[in-house]
């Protein structure tokens, strides 16, 4: 298989309507490792995802994949904050990336059935998506992600607004995709998730990475007085 | 209130003996409209999508012409393709003047830039919900319309049923084109406006009640085959 990564990233820059919403960002992003990205609202970890992920174009700098393009876009993926939804069944929205894919319809229904099953949802196959609970459609949206393999995941807040059950479900996915050896990049908010799940993490203000490095380290003791205060739960300038 | 009762009671009467001109006229509707409004859905379907998803200079005014052009005045369509269908026209080659399928030709640039604006306002709402997913999932632009339009379907039908709507009820255009010649181009609404102009209100009355239960038979069947509402909203 074609290694995408290590993703560098070298001056990295963002800006719209004169405003700069991140970098510059010279950043080194490993395979196999689940890094979870840490800061305050308006820190940028959401611009350096969808950055990474190609949704949202640099104004300055370089992004270089170590895989050729066509893989690089067929072999990520991209859950969303607020979980988007096709309007159409449970079966279906986890068998389209696999249409989009080519794969033939028995294939694409076995998979998606079993996927449907893995995330809870095997009773629900007919139901329409955008009528499942906030948690449900989380663990969808990271299913759909998922269902195609993809080498690297990059996840914004997922488990934003949801229970602790809905919660523990997702991050279950997340350990087991860790474990598929699925690189993994997900913003957060939450201290408690970071702690659970991370190998490493990054943490951003103002739109720069403040301080990187492993998760036990780093959150235990923290180099900057702004990761400091900000594990201490201060509001940060 | 006499007219509306004889005219209820012709309509009446008119279904019931099946009644042969009646018969004709009514077919030659369906079949002028449902052919007009196929071609006209081909067309706007996919056009309204693509202006949702595509961004080119000049589109917005694209979009203000065409919703402007959901006003286009019937009769001016009509002289229009007249002139064009006429003998001396470039298209009087074809012979097409005074046929169905000059009727049907005007039906089309008629109710076009109806359901492609509906489409295209439709679509754009879609478009804003599912840009960051189909975006990130790599998608061909081929396969953002073809997804749009799939998952807007219920929509669209509503569309194409503005666009029967405007088609079945018109008369300017399709009396200048077609001619209103008996047992050859006779629709519903000429055949009212015909009638009308010979004082038999009775029977004008009957026919355009009739006019009315084909559009509402019609409606119902399209909604029935697409099972709008029995799946309930997503």
């Amino acid at each position: 298989m074609t290694r995408l990564l290590p993703l560098h990233l070298s001056g990295a820059t963002v800006r719209r309507r004169g405003k700069r919403l991140l970098g510059p960002v010279d950043l080194t992003l490993d395979a196999g490792r689940l890094t979870v990205l840490l800061g305050p609202n308006g820190s940028g970890k959401t611009t350096l995802l969808r950055v990474m992920h190609g949704v949202e174009r640099l104004s300055e700098g370089r992004i270089t994949w170590s895989g050729p393009d066509d893989i690089v876009e067929r072999d990520q993926a991209f859950v969303f904050q607020t979980p988007i939804m096709l309007r159409r069944s449970v079966l279906a929205n986890l068998a389209y990336p696999l249409k989009l894919a080519g794969v033939g319809r028995a294939t694409r229904n076995a998979l998606a059935r079993d996927w449907a099953q893995r995330i809870g949802l095997g009773d629900a196959l007919d139901t329409p998506a955008p009528r499942l609970s906030g948690g449900e459609r989380q663990k969808l949206a990271l299913a759909r992600a998922l269902i195609r393999k993809p080498q690297v995941l990059f996840l914004d807040e997922p488990c934003a607004s949801l229970d602790g059950a809905a919660m523990r479900d997702i991050e279950d996915l997340l350990r087991q995709a860790s474990s598929d050896g699925i690189t993994i990049l997900m913003a957060t908010h939450d201290m408690g998730q970071a702690r659970r799940l991370a190998d490493d993490v990054i943490f951003m203000v103002s739109g720069a990475v403040h301080e990187r490095g492993n998760a036990q380290t780093t959150l235990a003791t923290p180099e900057t007085k702004a990761l400091r205060a900000f594990l201490n739960g201060d509001i940060l300038p | 209130m006499n007219d509306i009762t004889q005219g209820l009671a012709e309509a009446a009467r008119l279904v019931v003996t099946r009644d042969p001109d009646l018969v004709n006229i009514s077919l030659l509707s369906l079949r002028v409209t449902l052919t007009a409004l196929v071609i006209a859905s081909a067309i706007a379907i996919p056009l309204g999508t693509m202006l949702a998803i595509q961004r080119f200079r000049f589109r917005r005014t694209v979009i203000a012409v065409l919703n402007a052009l959901m006003g286009l005045p019937p009769v001016v369509v009509g002289l229009v393709v007249y002139v064009m269908l006429s003998r001396a026209g470039p298209l009087g080659v074809l012979g097409l003047l005074f046929t169905p399928a000059a009727m049907i030709i005007a039906q089309v640039i008629i109710i076009t830039p109806l359901i492609a604006s509906v489409t295209h306002q439709a679509m754009r709402d879609l478009w804003a919900e599912y840009h960051d997913l189909l975006i990130s999932m790599n998608t061909t632009k081929a396969q953002r319309i073809a997804t749009l339009m799939w998952d807007g379907r219920r929509t669209l039908l509503t569309a194409t049923l503005a666009g029967f709507g405007r088609a079945i009820g018109e008369v300017g255009a399709i009396m200048i084109v077609g001619g209103n010649i008996d047992n050859a181009t006779r629709v519903l609404t000429t055949a009212i406006a015909l009638e009308t102009g010979k004082g038999n209100f009775a029977l004008a009355l009957g026919l355009g009640f009739v006019l009315i239960g084909l559009a509402i038979v019609v409606n119902l069947a399209i909604h029935a085959l697409s099972r709008t509402e029995r799946e309930g909203r997503w």
